[in-house]
């Protein structure tokens, strides 16, 4: 960043904090989670490619992103949903980015469980965002990482895959593939040099749950807690971490009383 | 527990089903208290979309640190801009900063420190809207120097629940323009505004804490001292005799040493609960003001100061208004022009001190002449005057009424922002340009505020 001062002679040149250079691609860029987070990288200087699927929210969050710092912006219009067109889209992405260090996954469908109920092509779209669509992305983004024995991919998962429960089973289902397979794939590609981040939101104040009447985390301080833990390269994160000692609670409770529960 | 991340695919927010039980969007003050259906602005576009279908009136509305009515609406819905908080251009050669209307000034002190820049003008707070720093057209510490927050807006975008959109300026639109600067909200949505920031070289600000004892002492002082950019004073409102408003007269400018331009740490305190009702009675308050007073060992001391302390001392603990329980506080904040100013203060004064109700915070500055840019902008030349008071039943709201009719008398006017008791009459003598701001006015939206001094129902 222009900000750091020239090293002084005799002195390495080289910034304790390297991450600044760090080149970032980012899927669901326009999501609440996503558009904090990246709020976070450009002031650190970071290079960012981002997608998202309405041109105007894309090009409002790119403009917000280079002013706010980041060394490079680059932006893609693309329905995620459209898995044909993945390899071309992040070929491009990370030739545009000119190299990759983190793919953060960010693009996900609440829906309406109510109407998943009673409609399975609803269901069925649930599950193609939030599970079909990712696992598209990131056997191509896992090969692309396991090749150079480096990168990191960060994904949105959420604490409603630890369970299913009556009042967002499909969208949980969704989600619960979603960590399994982000489970066998760090298994596979950990010995390559190659980070998988299960990352565990429970309710966020942000766009997606603006209709929900709950107590809901800052996204600034989910935001900051999702940058530590790809930095200190985890595996699994739960956002905010109080929800880690709530998932083990709902996980455990046995079924025959878990049945019975409004949750 | 329901609950998850995020949408690229989710559709726009909809209200169509009202959430079970609406979450309580409070202002400052915590009075009057009225349940409200509370919808997002995210997007530009997203007004007056978002309000399809809905017949109910609504109310643009930021972060909620106006006191009084003015950012509710009983049974309305509010509309939230925060989420609308981008940074659109800056101009680094001229200062002009473009961004959206939800951002806060806290967001935009962020961004403009590092890069040499300071806010125009800055309430007691920072953690208010860009929008709502418009819609309320406020002051801070160099009223007398460069006016309100209005005069460093060079344009804005107004949407209309019609769907239209204005870009409005001095020359463009320049009735629309005037009649939102200070329109309460009430004329459509900021999408977004200009802010023309001005040049700093340091955090730090050059600051004199000088004690005075009366009100004669107060206008030497501020006459001494009429090139100071910033002044403000605290008063001792409780005390009476030799101790009549005696108070402290602060100042500061600008540091043209330079400094470190880093970026502000976030607060970390929070008023965690709310007080018991008598947490804040006469003795107490005594005893805080004779500390204040006395705090300063010396009448006169001159100390650099980071802006932080300067501007925004009660920003430190988030959420200090809980100090007041959960009934709440009002304020009373009138600007009286030069002409009965003295009279009218010191009259006020002894009222407050007679009442034996304690105000915790009061401040007391002069405005200066550069003239306010909107149709309904509180700031007049004069002295202006604010105070916090406790509500306590039967006591409060006559006092309140006392004063805002001496006011009258005197000359002046109250502050919309701050107020939850003017009378209709009050208002409407305040403000005399009332009914043809009240042209302006969106037909969808509405406050409580402008309910109660007009008697305007939405036209819906």
């Amino acid at each position: 960043m222009s900000t750091l001062a020239p090293a002084p002679a005799g002195v390495a040149a080289v910034s304790p904090n390297a991450k600044v250079t760090k080149k970032i691609l980012v899927l669901g860029a326009t999501s609440g989670i996503a558009e904090a987070t990246c709020r976070i990288w450009a002031a650190q200087g970071a290079q960012l490619f981002l997608v998202a699927r309405n041109a105007d929210k894309l090009a409002a969050v790119a403009a917000d992103l280079k002013l706010r710092g980041a060394a490079y912006v680059g932006t893609a219009v693309a329905d995620l949903d459209d898995t044909d067109k993945h390899p071309e889209l992040l070929a491009h992405a990370i030739n545009s980015l000119t190299g990759m260090d983190v793919a953060y996954l960010a693009h996900g469908l609440l829906g309406d469980q109510a109407r998943a109920e009673q409609d399975f092509d609803h269901a069925a779209q649930i599950i193609f965002t939030n599970f079909m669509a990712p696992v598209s992305l990131l056997t191509w983004l896992a090969n692309y990482c396991v090749q150079r024995h480096a990168g990191v991919l960060a994904v949105l998962s959420s604490v409603a895959g630890e369970r299913g429960r009556k009042s967002n089973y499909v969208y949980g289902a969704s989600k619960a593939g979603l960590t399994a397979f982000l489970g066998g794939l760090r298994n596979r590609v950990d010995r390559e040099g190659v980070t998988v981040l299960t990352i565990k939101p429970g309710p966020v104040a942000t766009p997606m749950t603006a209709h929900m009447n709950i107590k809901k985390a800052d996204v600034n301080q989910v935001a900051q807690t999702i940058v530590n833990a790809i930095d200190a390269k985890k595996d699994n994160v739960y956002v905010p971490a109080m929800f880690q000692p709530i998932m083990f609670v709902i996980r455990n409770i046995p079924e025959r009383i878990f049945k019975k529960l409004n949750l | 527990m329901t609950a998850e991340p995020e949408a690229l695919t989710s559709p726009a927010p909809a209200i169509s089903e009202p959430p079970s039980g609406p979450p309580q969007f409070e202002s400052w003050g915590r009075y009057p208290k009225y349940g409200a259906k509370v919808v997002p602005l995210n997007w530009q576009g997203d007004f007056p979309a978002v309000l399809a279908g809905s017949h109910e009136s609504a109310l643009p509305v930021g972060l909620g640190r106006s006191y009084g009515d003015v950012c509710l609406l009983k049974d309305g819905t509010l509309l939230q801009t925060t989420g609308m908080s981008r940074l659109i251009d800056f101009n680094p050669e001229t200062g002009v900063l473009t961004a959206e209307a939800g951002i806060s000034l806290a967001q935009i002190l962020d961004f403009a420190v590092p890069r040499g820049f300071f806010l125009p003008v800055t309430p007691g707070t920072k953690y208010v809207t860009l929008g709502g720093a418009i819609a309320n057209d406020i002051h801070g510490k160099n009223h007398e120097a460069v006016g309100s927050f209005g005069n460093h807006v060079p344009c804005f975008e107004l949407v209309r629940s019609d769907g239209t959109r204005r870009l409005c300026s001095p020359t463009e639109n320049p009735d629309w323009f005037a009649a939102t600067i200070g329109g309460m909200g009430l004329t459509g949505v900021i999408t977004w505004a200009q802010l023309r920031l001005r040049p700093i070289v340091s955090r730090a600000l050059d600051c004199e804490h000088i004690q005075f004892h009366g009100i004669d002492e107060f206008l030497e002082l501020k006459q001494r001292y009429q090139n100071v950019e910033y002044t403000v004073s605290w008063v001792d409102c409780v005390s009476t005799g030799k101790n009549f408003a005696r108070g402290i007269f602060m100042m500061g400018e600008h540091s043209k040493t330079p400094g470190e331009l880093k970026p502000s740490p976030e607060p970390k305190l929070v008023f965690p609960i709310d007080a018991p009702a008598f947490a804040l009675n006469r003795t107490t308050v005594n005893m805080f003001n004779t500390v204040f007073f006395h705090k300063q060992m010396k009448p006169h001391v001159k100390a650099p100061q980071d802006y932080e302390p300067f501007f925004y001392p009660l920003d430190k603990v988030l959420h200090w208004n809980r100090l007041y329980g959960r009934r709440g506080l009002v304020q009373f904040q009138y600007a009286i022009p030069w002409e009965h100013a003295k009279e009218g203060t010191i009259a006020i004064l002894r009222e407050v001190a007679k009442s034996g109700l304690a105000s915790f915070l009061a401040v007391l500055k002069a405005f200066g002449d550069v003239p306010s840019l909107g149709m309904m902008s509180f700031p007049q030349a004069g002295i202006m005057f604010a105070l916090d008071f406790p509500i306590k039943p039967g006591i409060t709201f006559p006092l309140m009424q006392r004063l805002g009719d001496m006011t009258l008398e005197y000359g002046g006017r109250l502050y919309p922002a701050k107020d939850a008791a003017m009378t209709p009459v009050q208002f409407q003598t305040f403000y005399p340009e009332w009914q043809r701001f009240a042209r302006f006015r969106d037909p969808l939206l509405t406050s409580s505020f402008w309910e109660r001094v007009t008697g305007e129902k939405s036209t819906l």
